[in-house]
């Protein structure tokens, strides 16, 4: 007999002499012909070429840094994860259709035509192995948004139809439904109701006018319903004229995610529609990292101006709350490290809030090797979480997260982001590991202090 | 008309036409693409400013990345650095330079940069060396990749052999280094060497975008 660790992984990929790896399955939605899935590949790529993303293509060096930041590779040694190759097709078509000397390549041939199997092959670069996070962004001796110009070559490979089956579901029912899991705005005040009396807290729900309007993501709903009455316990001890809304609750955005700006406008424009419909001056996002970035950097390009209204995540909301002393909390004996969303951290710019939260919570704060800015993302961010194939690499990759983590030897784990929590609650069972992934919003919950008028 | 006269005028000013043109014409070409407005509620102010910081930052590697990347990044150093002072700091360039700028500035004793310029060499191979030999750039790399080193270190191994001599004449040889000038200044606007302008435009769009936002440049 024998007994495995299960905190180590097994190392089921390495190749052996006799064992051929299976194929990459290549996913494909609708039934259009080869030629017309790269005309739309190519024609989506293109609207995506301006001024930032053409000096971005067209000023790569070929260094190969980023393949030294980027959480695939250093894991896998795998080229392909290189992430400047992950956009390979998409820096060949500018180079090929727009750029300056497009004439020129075209004329000598000097940049193949992208091909159908090129497409299939780059579904798993752009989709199963990118989370988007962007880390490889920060070591760009160019200083090139690799990250940023994945998430447009996903707007080519879906309306070629040549997305990620799971991910296409997902971004299909949110589409459809409102949700990506499918919930209704009736299921949404159901399961509001049901948190309300079993925390004892009351939520509001569709007020008619309110200067907060709160928004959660499916995720929480489904997975981590307690985020709701942590919502409303920290929103209510603070005072504020709040609401949940059933006609946009969802913050989380699979169109954002998939590559589809239709669906990620639809998904925007309900939040900011029912905000705009109760006079919000607040829109407090949940713990979703890309909901973030969805909203408060994308949302107002999506509205084609700015927003009327100011759109924090909990995070800001919280350290804004506690540093104005709106809300107060008890101090807690733990000693606590701190996952940062990518999408809200390295990319949103709020790094420091949840580190506030934290000093509030007067914990013994550990903050891990290369954290912050710089931190290993979860593995399962844009998107890859979604993705079932893609889960032996996830969790692969997942072991950098686990050593960070455990270099700290901190009693709890915390973050802000119900997809990195989902992602980790994965990988934990999976690799049987100790920790269990902590949501920060839940612990200033727990430990609100009445605030002395 | 020798081989001399040849380099140093119609091959040299033709080489100049096509660099100028053909940098306009690249940067041209990016700049008259439609442009992204933004609409998102800033977090600081972006602009310029932010653009000068991120020029000058990203010239140095972050903590996380430093060890990962400190041996070619140490080479590229060495190869910039002294291409800079061959090309910059040389009194016989600076004296060519002269001519048509009409100013010029202190340089380098030619020992200095006979050595710098050798230093030069030996990163752009030890480069080369890896380029052929990591499975990442082996994968990334194209004929720009090889080409555009091919015409930068050119002009250093033909520049450097004008003291030597070999048994040339200086003349002949001093043909060969203008013409291989001339070779490097015919690509340069079309390939990679591009981004000794697109370096300003790339880390200056970053630090605009990621400034107004207030995260991590």
């Amino acid at each position: 007999m024998t007994t495995v660790d299960g905190r180590h992984e097994l190392d089921r990929e390495a190749e052996r002499l006799a064992y051929k790896p299976p194929e990459v399955r290549h996913d494909k939605q609708g039934d259009m012909p080869s030629e017309e899935r790269i005309n739309q590949a190519m024609h989506h790529f293109v609207k995506n070429f301006n001024t930032q993303t053409a000096s971005y293509l067209d000023g790569c060096l070929h260094c190969g840094m980023c393949a030294d930041a980027c959480h695939f590779h250093v894991r896998t040694d795998d080229p392909r994860y290189t992430p400047i190759w992950k956009i390979e097709l998409f820096k060949r078509t500018y180079k090929r259709q727009v750029g300056p000397f497009a004439f020129f390549y075209r004329l000598l041939g000097l940049k193949r035509h992208v091909s159908i199997e090129d497409l299939e092959e780059w579904q798993h670069l752009l989709y199963d192995s990118c989370t988007v996070c962007g880390r490889c962004s920060l070591v760009c001796p160019m200083g090139i948004d690799i990250a940023g110009l994945v998430s447009m070559a996903r707007h080519g490979m879906f309306k070629a139809g040549l997305i990620p089956h799971e991910l296409h579901e997902v971004a299909k029912t949110a589409s459809e439904t409102g949700s990506p899991l499918g919930i209704t705005g009736d299921k949404f005040a159901e399961r509001a109701d049901w948190m309300g009396d079993e925390h004892d807290v009351e939520i509001p729900m569709n007020k008619e006018q309110a200067d907060v309007l709160a928004v959660m993501s499916s995720i929480e709903i489904n997975k981590y319903p307690e985020s709701m009455a942590a919502t409303a316990k920290i929103l209510n001890a603070a005072g504020e004229s709040w609401t949940f809304r059933t006609d946009g609750f969802e913050a989380t955005n699979f169109g954002m995610l998939s590559g589809n700006p239709d669906w990620q406008k639809a998904s925007t424009m309900k939040i900011i529609d029912a905000a705009v419909k109760i006079g919000a001056k607040t829109v407090v996002l949940p713990e979703c990292g890309h909901a973030y970035m969805a909203l408060r950097w994308m949302g107002a390009n999506m509205y084609g101006k700015p927003l009327p209204f100011k759109v924090l995540h909990i995070s800001e909301y919280m350290a804004d709350a506690l540093n104005t002393g709106k809300i107060k909390v008890k101090k807690v004996d733990k000693s606590v490290t701190y996952h940062d969303p990518c999408q809200v951290s390295r990319r949103g710019g709020a790094t420091q809030a949840a580190r506030d939260v934290i000093k509030h919570l007067g914990v013994d704060f550990r903050e891990m090797e290369y954290g912050g800015d710089y931190n290993w993302c979860c593995g399962g961010g844009g998107g890859v979480v979604t993705i079932k194939r893609a889960d032996p690499l996830r969790h692969r990759v997942f072991k950098l997260k686990m050593d960070q983590v455990e270099k700290t030897e901190a009693d709890q784990l915390l973050s802000s982001c119900a997809n990195c929590r989902q992602s980790f609650d994965d990988s934990q069972q999976h690799f049987n590991w100790d920790y269990t992934m902590g949501s920060l919003m839940e612990m200033v919950a727990e430990n609100l202090e009445e605030v002395q008028s | 008309m020798d081989l001399l006269a040849f380099a140093k005028g119609p091959a040299l000013q033709v080489a100049a036409y096509i660099f100028v043109a053909g940098s306009i014409w690249r940067i041209v070409g990016i700049v008259l693409l439609k442009e992204k407005v933004d609409h998102s509620e800033p977090r600081k102010s972006g602009g310029l400013m932010a653009a000068l910081k991120v020029i000058y930052t990203r010239s140095f590697t972050a903590s996380p990345f430093k060890r990962a990347t400190l041996y070619p990044k140490m080479l590229a150093y060495v190869q910039h650095l002294g291409l800079f002072a061959v090309i910059f700091l040389f009194v016989p360039h600076i004296m060519f330079f002269e001519g048509f700028l009409g100013f010029s500035w202190p340089g380098l004793p030619n020992n200095i940069i006979y050595l710098l310029g050798v230093a030069a060499v030996a990163a752009s191979i030890a480069l080369l060396v890896r380029r052929l030999t990591s499975p990442v750039l082996k994968l990334i790399s194209n004929f720009d990749d090889y080409f555009s080193w091919f015409v930068t270190v050119l002009p250093l191994v033909t520049g450097l052999m004008i003291p030597v001599r070999m048994g040339f004449r200086y003349e002949d040889i001093l043909a060969v280094h203008i013409l291989s000038v001339v070779l490097l200044m015919l690509w340069f606007p079309f390939g990679k060497l591009g981004h000794a302008f697109l370096v300003f435009v790339t880390r200056g769009t970053t630090g605009m975008v990621f400034e107004r936002r207030g995260a991590k440049t």
